[in-house]
């Protein structure tokens, strides 16, 4: 590879230190994101997709921490950095994009403060520049009457308009990376479709790299380029989106996509998994699926699976290694 | 053909939301109502599902509400196997009350938190008086939690303890208590995980064959919607724009919103289907545009769009309620 | 199904609140074990003080002049008999001091209990109804709210004493406790309201009312049991407020009958010995009622954080 990797998360642990014991929340994480590039991270409650973006923000709610391995923004270390440091590389090389629009604008300020203050932050420039900075921005994200609107209230605009301004302020101070938590699911699915296709064209124009955490494989397959699949605080497969969602590799991936009701085609039953996944508390010995798993061997149960090269995909089985892999 | 299990006529409801009375006195304000739901008529064959899908604020779940009795209506009247359910009260209405039932979208909220399991399950048993005892009521609450697919002894726990999904179950067992003949599901699986929904979705089509069930099920999520209806309600601020049987939508919708819906689902194969673009977002409810409300974001709209508002009417073999459509233009 | 162990018995209510958030939070709170153990004792001693005093100071039979104006024991002149000294008629301060608490915790508890149940079956009703007997009872609170407690409670005793010149001593009480329960009730009517507003539209209620059960049932036995948690934290607090009230009431002269001096009639009294030395007679009821009160606030402001589920 010629270009170095912007972004490299290396044998990530994150731990929650309770009453009852150490939690491990995330269990040998490992990833890389390449400039310009759009990474999917998707799986269902509790797999670790969130706490994953939050580690690599820096916004990891105490108790958690993070107890082992690295996490690296153009080759230089940020997991252990003190928190002013932290905060000056979050907003400068990462933005962050959250669920709720709703709670991710200060509803006491006008929009136009919160972007020129973020504009003015991390980059500098004066405050007329700013706010042209700011109204340009406005624009790109499709926001009609621009140079009047800047000096609304967030309450003033709807939901789909309101995380367009979360999205102008994530690129405000020209981020390389964006982390974007579920940034679709409040949205209705007509307005869902705008803000990807936006999300993904101005990432793209302003040379950005996202990470888009979801549980909804339909975002993914229309915004990514590559998707790493999460199940218990572990990654189970990862690799190009295409060939995750129509080979794929992994036992839990083929049942994910399974379950999803196609629109394509018509069945009486969808497949289901069996079970639940595990609670943190009774993460099983071995692979985190076995019990679920009707492909599972002996060495499931005894031994954790690293992720291997599977063809097009790289999963965390051991049918792969033993060349049983099918679709 | 059998009269429906279910008819709707013309079916509204109207939400004062003024501000309170000094308020307005003293700030010149108008009343302010939302039309939440605008004549809406359709009707459900016994055994059969009827979806209603729609964006937030459509009406759907005011729709739902209204069914079950939850808000009365303003207009318009709802029928049960033939007869008015707003003619219905004191022991009648028990008796109507057992013959239909509702799931709810939230699985956190729609159990008490200080109840145990057995007596949420129970409390439609107790409440109309069909078991005699404790002992009858655990066995009844038992088989109800097998049908699905939890254990008797989860009836001693209490909701927190519990998943999305199964906290989902036990509301589906809790609505089958009485034997109903009709459940109205609102958004049941949407705020599950898609292995969990698979799950929900299996059971209920489960039940539905081994005991007859009338399904009125709504949901925001078309591909949901596809696996489990027979027929299709679009709505859209209130109104009705389309009802067709599933394969029929699916194949050809006709309504500019309906298309605009299907065109919005991202295609997770990526079979490469040509996408209108999206316009606009849904119009604030207290301010409904004139005429057909969907105009001011529909690329056939004319003149005749925004004064006259659109019936339901039947064209060839689908109701629509669109000018573009009865006019033969799209 | 993924549960763990399905067929082991659920534990019963015991064993789940020693093993819950509440008492880890407990064990962990020094501050909260302290007051606790505070409190404890003296609710113990009043609880308990025909038992626990070393004389009974009402029993004008046993008092003795001769002792009268004794200084604590550890003082000079002071006796071990009485170990805080005594007032002018030779009662024994310790004694009095527990009979007194006695009275003191009796009324407050009481008061607060009356006001428990008015202001949160207000609380319910204006919540569950809506409409004009919302407006109407929050309109009372506010009437309520515009008068200070002492003025009200005042206001009360007043309007008994006139209507009933030569009244027992327990209707005494009970005008009192009634005019404190007044002056305290507003608080839980509004946040009970608020609770219930809130847990009307959720989903549990609908479900209910789907089911076919009665308003008043789904009031009680559904809402009900949700909206109690911050009532338990204010009625801690006001119990405090309550004995506060009544001090205050009876310092004043016109709380509890002369004939069972509370905390606040004994502080009155030896309020007139201060100047002439005899400071014992005052103070040390006074510090039985900071203590008391004290530790009863720290143990409800201990219960708010516990209960609050953000916080944990």
């Amino acid at each position: 590879m010629a270009t170095a990797a912007l972004l490299e998360v290396d044998h990530l642990r994150v731990e929650f230190p309770t009453r009852r014991g150490t939690l491990l929340a995330l269990d040998d994480v490992s990833f890389s994101i390449d400039p310009g590039e759009v990474l999917g991270v998707v799986g269902e409650s509790g797999a670790g997709k969130s706490l994953t973006g939050a580690a690599i923000i820096g916004l990891l709610e105490p108790p958690g921490r993070i107890a082992g391995g690295q996490i690296r923004l153009e080759g230089q270390r940020i997991d252990n950095l003190p928190y002013e440091k932290m905060r000056a590389i979050r907003g400068r090389k990462i933005g962050a994009i959250f669920q709720d629009p709703l709670t991710s604008l200060n509803p006491l300020y006008t929009i136009g403060r919160q972007l020129t203050e973020t504009i003015q932050t991390h980059l500098p420039v004066s405050s007329e520049e700013a706010r042209r900075r700011a109204i340009r921005l406005l624009q790109e994200t499709g926001i009609p009457a621009a140079e009047q609107r800047i000096d609304q209230y967030p309450h003033q605009f709807s939901g789909g308009m309101r995380q367009r301004v979360v999205i102008a302020l994530a690129l405000a101070a020209e981020p390389k990376l964006i982390v974007a938590d579920e940034p679709t699911t409040a949205l209705d699915v007509s307005i869902q479709a705008q803000i990807i296709s936006l999300l993904k064209r101005l990432c793209k124009e302003h040379g950005a790299a996202v990470m888009l955490v979801t549980h909804d494989m339909g975002v993914i397959a229309e915004t990514c380029d590559r998707v790493a699949v999460m199940y218990a605080g572990r990654i189970a497969e990862i690799g190009p989106v295409h060939d995750v969602i129509n080979v794929p590799a992994h036992p839990y991936t083929v049942g994910l996509m399974g379950s999803i009701p196609a629109m394509d085609e018509e069945r009486e039953r969808l497949a289901q998994i069996e079970g639940a996944m595990p609670r943190l508390t009774a993460i099983p010995r071995g692979c985190a699926f076995n019990p679920r798993c009707p492909r599972a061997m002996e060495r499931c149960r005894q031994e954790r699976p690293e992720l291997m090269d599977a063809g097009a995909t790289r999963s965390a089985c051991w049918l792969v290694q033993d060349r049983k892999v099918s679709t | 053909m059998t009269a429906p299990l279910v008819e709707v006529h013309d079916l509204a409801k109207t939400f004062d939301v003024s501000a309170p009375w000094l308020n307005r006195v003293v700030e010149r304000k108008p009343r302010q109502f939302v039309h939440a739901v605008d004549g809406v008529s359709f009707g459900i064959q016994r055994g059969k599902t009827l979806a209603l899908v729609g964006e937030s604020g459509c009406g759907k779940s005011t729709v739902a509400r209204l069914l079950v009795g939850l808000y009365a209506p303003t207009r318009g009247e709802v029928r049960f196997a033939g007869q008015r359910t707003a003619d219905l009260a004191g022991a009648e209405l028990r008796a109507l009350r057992r013959r239909m039932q509702m799931i709810f979208q939230d699985p956190y909220a729609s159990l008490n938190p200080r109840w145990k399991v057995l007596q949420i399950v129970g409390e439609p048993l107790t409440e109309h008086g069909l078991v005699a005892g404790e002992a009858a009521l655990r066995d009844k609450v038992s088989e109800l939690l097998a049908s699905v697919g939890l254990a008797a002894a989860d009836g001693e726990k209490f909701p927190h303890q519990f998943s999305g999904g199964q906290r989902q179950r036990i509301s589906i067992a809790r609505a089958l208590a009485t034997q109903p003949e009709f459940l109205v599901c609102d958004e049941p699986t949407s705020a599950l995980d898609v292995s969990v929904q698979a799950q929900v979705l299996n059971i209920m089509k489960d039940l539905q064959k081994s005991r007859g069930l009338t399904y009125l099920f709504i949901s925001h999520n078309l591909a949901v919607v596809r696996h489990v209806s027979d027929e299709v309600g679009v709505m859209y601020l209130g109104r009705l724009v389309e009802l067709a049987d599933k394969r029929e939508l699916f194949a050809r919708p006709r309504h500019p919103y309906t298309r605009m819906l299907l065109d919005a689902i991202p295609d997770i194969h990526m079979t490469g289907r040509a996408r209108t673009p999206v316009q606009g977002e849904v119009p604030n409810p207290l301010n409904p545009p004139s005429g057909c409300a969907f105009h001011p974001r529909c690329l056939h709209a004319t003149a005749r769009c925004t004064s006259e508002r659109p019936v339901l009417a039947d064209i060839r073999g689908v109701r629509v309620a669109c000018h573009a459509v009865e006019e033969g233009r799209i | 199904m993924n549960m763990p162990s399905p067929t082991a018995a659920a534990p019963s209510a015991l064993r789940r609140f020693f093993d819950g958030d509440v008492w880890y939070s407990f064990r962990n709170s020094p501050v909260a074990m302290l007051a606790a153990v505070i409190a404890f004792v003296c609710v113990f001693c009043a609880a308990f003080a025909p038992w626990v005093s070393p004389h009974n100071p009402f029993d004008l039979a046993s008092l003795n002049l001769a002792d009268a104006r004794l200084p604590p024991a550890w003082a000079e002149d002071g006796q071990m008999r009485y170990l805080l000294g005594t007032d002018d008629q030779g009662r024994d301060i310790l004694s009095a001091l527990f009979y007194g608490a006695r009275i003191s915790l009796a009324v407050g508890m009481a008061s607060v209990l009356l006001s428990v149940v008015a202001g949160v079956g207000l609380g319910l009703l204006a919540g569950f109804a809506g409409g004009k007997v919302d407006a109407f009872i929050m309109r009372v609170c506010d009437v309520m709210l515009s008068f200070p407690s002492i003025l009200i409670a005042l206001l009360i005793d007043g309007v008994g004493r006139a209507l009933f010149p030569n009244a027992h001593d327990t209707l005494a009480f009970g005008v009192l406790i009634f005019a404190i329960a007044l002056s305290g009730w507003v608080q839980y009517a509004r946040t009970v309201r608020g609770s219930t507003m809130v847990e009307r539209n959720k989903e549990y209620v609908q479900a209910a009312r789907v089911i076919g059960v009665a308003p008043w049932r789904i009031m009680f036995r559904h809402v009900l049991p949700n909206v109690m948690g911050p009532v338990l934290v204010l009625a801690t607090i006001q119990v405090a407020a309550a004995i506060l009230t009544e001090a205050t009431l009876s310092f004043l002269g016109v709380g509890v009958p002369p004939t069972s001096p509370s905390l606040g009639t004994l502080i009155r009294i030896g309020n007139d010995f201060l100047f002439s030395g005899e400071w014992w007679i005052t103070i040390f009821p006074g510090v039985m009622l900071v203590l008391i009160a004290l530790s009863v606030n720290l143990l409800g402001d201990w219960l708010r954080d516990a209960l609050n589920p953000r916080l944990r």
